[in-house]
């Protein structure tokens, strides 16, 4: 069946059924690979995604949620100018190693600062604790969010 | 550009904006899907498989595809697809490969298998028989037999499984074109795949490709389990001549690949007016079904002992049993973490025994330059483990933290070594690695070696070093994915070698082809690994230089245990770092807190248990590990201590920066709570039963 959405900022037709994952339609349909899959249980924020600007883990999303609906992708974020300063923040801390969980971190942060006034340490790590990291140990992570912080909201 | 310069990643932007391709996410119009057929049983016979009829598209692949049903790992014990006997839960049987992946689940679904069960061995102590013993090690120095004692102290000491849970799943993709078969995925050892297909499809060397693709995450879960799939994919591709694409979902990630091997240690340690005379060890670790890389574990582990201290008459045993649990393998530490949790946390409880704090009472025993190690090798290099634990008390403001400590809260140290590269003489007697530089005619200069990128930084680390070298901007290296058609075999991406051994032949590589800059005309350098005489192996005895070199940390955490739930909070963790020199701090940074990271979750949250060998922890939900908010706030520092072998003064790193997290926060959960405590990972549940007792 055909399935309207609206994928970073284009209106698209989704060629796909209802119980099908918003993670594979994103991936396999649009070939955006940048929104991984990790743990297929919403478990890892690999697959985070924007739903009409409310991050979900697209894995546990099925296209029955998505009729008519706003999606952002990494790849649609990334064309904006905020993007960039998360990514020379990622860059210049070294947040960075195997890159798997990376874009679905951007996007948890990206949540951050559009949900989030105040940002403390709790209210950072609270709300980055949906997204795991095998490799880093999260601190350059953590350094890299407070620099974005610092350069976009003080 | 020059070896103190501060640089970004090289492989950074990609993998921040999404646009890296990993092996699943590179598009494949024309792609047969495969997906594992298992056992269902620990231990029997396959009687009969009916695959259900009438499904012309899909294909099954199994040990008759096969030209030589074996997998090439150190010895081949393991078929690629068992024919009839099973020897664990999840043991593949065949691959059902189709185009429609719901067709293949579908078909999956109506498979009937009729098993002959026996009754398996779940419990080392359940090995009694010969065979079920794979290997036994025992090395001795001084005399064990004949001391004059006061007193024997003795403990026991377990760990469980870990799960690498690496974020990208194992994946491979297979083709067979032109007589060509070429295998792309993620992985961390192209020649030890390369030489597995060689094994097992008869293929002469140059029809044989494997092309390493991005790799998120190994933490050796992808050394030596990738050489069963590729084998299993090339049966398939060269069995219907096209594309066949084998992804793993998680759950079958988490319940069929390879973990860090359980373990037992007993130590003995005599004593005579409160001093260590000797001591007297035996590790014992749970190999799985089939050997794998169970022996070198096993070494490892053996061989790091006795750690920092020099112990005049030792003697210790190794056993790798074979049971019919999930088969164990490679995870960073290879067998040290094991080892060196029971060891650290014996000499914690020494030190508790006699009243002494437990910096203090490590000092008398440090090893030193010019000593004996325990396997009576010389230790040649500089060892600064009395500056470490100065530095780490200063860094910790050691006194102050034991003045102002709370109630429920504790402070736990380790002191842990960590050898360099291959075991023994593995370098030079296997592994006999060898790399190249290319200038090009435009004057760029590209790394070939075999090593991966897995997120460790090699790419960052190896260009840093050649471009240091050439005294040449790090945009003018080109550093591909290696593909082995194009790279020689500088050896597996393990060991914590990396930097140091093949970064060690690519600066000797760079300094030779530093004059030819100039030269319009392509030049290729090449270096071979050459054993430095001054360390002496003998893999009969395990006498002599056990390893290259030592690197060393040194470790404070502190913890708060909550008196009522139990809960443990590793609220900070300091450490000192001996790896020569780093060569890129900020790499080496990520490094040290990833290790703490899985150290604290080894030593914390990590269970996994398995009961009549299946895993009860196979997900994400089940099996916890550390997130953002479970970190405790991390203050590391490093010592400069230069390696005369490494590139600029370079020893180890990755795996060290794990090992000693977890010995450390097993001390402190003693002090805060005065159990002994002996096993790991420590749960609440475990400080409730003591509580209890």
């Amino acid at each position: 069946m055909k399935i309207p959405f609206q994928l970073n900022g284009e209106p698209v037709v989704a060629e796909t059924t209802y119980s099908m994952r918003l993670l594979d339609v994103v991936r396999n349909e649009f070939g955006l690979t940048g929104t991984k899959e990790g743990c297929s249980e919403g478990e890892c924020g690999a697959c985070l995604v924007f739903l009409d600007n409310k991050l979900v883990n697209s894995c546990m999303v099925p296209m029955s949620h998505v009729v008519g609906k706003k999606v952002e992708t990494i790849e649609g974020f990334a064309k904006s100018e905020r993007y960039q300063v998360i990514e020379q923040a990622f860059q210049n801390h070294g947040a960075v190693q195997c890159g798997f969980c990376i874009p679905g971190m951007i996007m948890a942060v990206e949540n951050l600062l559009r949900t989030q006034t105040v940002f403390t340490e709790e209210i950072i790590k609270e709300s980055m604790s949906g997204n795991i990291c095998r490799c880093t140990g999260y601190q350059l992570i953590y350094d890299a969010i407070k620099t974005v912080i610092q350069e976009v909201v003080e | 550009m020059n070896i103190h310069d501060k640089i970004n990643r090289v492989d950074g932007i990609s993998k921040i904006n999404g646009s890296a391709k990993y092996i699943e996410d590179i598009h494949l119009d024309e792609v047969f899907h495969a997906r594992t057929l298992r056992s269902g049983i620990a231990k029997g016979r396959v009687k009969s498989i009916d695959y259900p009829v009438d499904y012309e598209d899909i294909i099954v692949v199994d040990s008759h595809d096969i030209h030589k049903n074996e997998v090439l790992m150190i010895t081949t014990d393991m078929p690629v697809f068992t024919p009839s006997e099973v020897t664990y839960v999840g043991e593949p049987l065949s691959l059902i490969l189709g185009k429609d992946k719901h067709r293949v689940i579908e078909f999956m679904n109506q498979i009937k298998i009729v098993y002959e069960e026996d009754e398996g061995i779940f419990a080392m102590d359940a090995c009694t028989k010969a065979e079920d013993i794979f290997s036994e090690y025992v090395y001795e120095k001084g005399n064990i037999h004949e001391l004059e004692y006061d007193e024997i102290f003795e403990k026991v000491y377990e760990t469980g499984y870990q799960e690498q849970l690496y974020m990208e799943k194992q994946g491979m993709i297979a083709s067979y074109d032109d007589h060509i078969l070429t295998i792309q995925g993620s992985m961390q050892c192209p020649y030890y795949i390369k030489n597995a297909l060689i094994h097992a499809t008869g293929l002469p060397d140059h029809r044989i490709r494997v092309i390493q693709t991005t790799t998120g995450g190994a933490f050796g879960g992808k050394e030596e389990y990738p050489s069963l799939l590729a084998c299993q994919l090339a049966a398939a591709a060269m069995k219907v001549r096209q594309t066949v694409s084998l992804i793993f979902d998680r759950r079958e990630d988490i319940l069929t690949t390879t973990k860090r091997h359980p373990s037992r240690t007993t130590i003995k340690s005599y004593l005579k007016d409160d001093k260590i005379l000797g001591m007297d060890i035996l590790y014992e670790i749970d190999g799985g079904s089939y050997r794998g890389l169970t022996d070198v574990v096993l070494q490892r582990g053996l061989l790091t002992l006795t750690g920092c201290y020099k112990i005049d008459h030792v003697q210790v045993k190794g056993k790798a049993y074979r049971t019919n649990n999930i088969f164990s393998g490679a995870f960073r530490g290879f067998g040290a973490p094991q080892s060196m949790f029971a060891l650290e946390q014996h000499m914690n409880q020494l030190a508790k025994k006699f009243k002494e704090d437990p910096i203090s009472y490590r000092r008398k025993y440090f090893v030193q330059q010019g000593d004996l190690s325990a396997t009576s090798g010389v230790f040649h290099e500089k060892i600064l483990l009395n500056q470490m634990a100065d530095a780490l008390i200063r860094l910790s403001e050691y006194d102050d933290l034991l003045a102002k400590k709370e109630k429920n809260m504790g402070i736990g140290v380790s002191f842990v070594p960590h050898g360099g590269g291959f075991t023994g003489d593995g370098e030079a007697a296997h592994i006999k690695a060898q790399v190249k530089l290319k200038k090009d005619t435009l004057n760029r200069v590209h790394l070939l070696v075999s090593t991966v990128e897995m997120g460790q930084g090699a790419k960052t680390v190896l260009s840093k070093i050649v471009a240091s070298t050439l005294e040449i901007p790090i945009e003018q290296i080109v550093y591909d994915d290696p593909d082995t058609f194009k790279v020689p075999d500088s050896g597996p991406t393990v060991a914590s070698r990396t930097t140091m051994v093949v970064g060690g032949l690519l600066y000797k590589a760079a300094l030779e082809l530093k004059p030819l800059m100039n030269n319009p005309a392509e030049i290729v350098i090449t270096k071979n690994y050459v054993h430095p005489e001054e360390i002496v192996w003998n893999q009969k005895s395990l006498k002599g230089n056990a390893y290259l070199a030592y690197s060393w940390s040194a470790v404070v955490a502190v913890v708060y245990v909550d008196p009522i739930t139990w809960e443990i909070d590793c609220q900070k963790l300091y450490g000192i770092y001996d790896v020569g020199v780093p060569v890129d701090e900020k790499t080496l940074l990520g490094q040290v807190h990833g290790g703490v990271a899985q150290g604290l979750g080894y030593g914390m949250m990590e269970k996994m248990e398995s009961e009549q060998g299946i895993l009860q922890h196979n997900s994400f939900s089940s099996y916890a590990v550390p997130v953002m908010a479970d970190m405790p706030k991390m203050e590391v520092d490093w010592i400069f201590n230069p390696y005369r072998e490494g590139p600029y003064g370079a020893k180890a790193a990755g795996e060290l920066t794990l090992v000693g997290v977890a010995p450390a926060i097993a001390a402190a959960v003693e002090d805060a709570t005065g159990f002994d405590l002996c096993r790991l990972p420590i749960m609440p549940e475990d400080l409730v039963k003591e509580a209890e007792k």
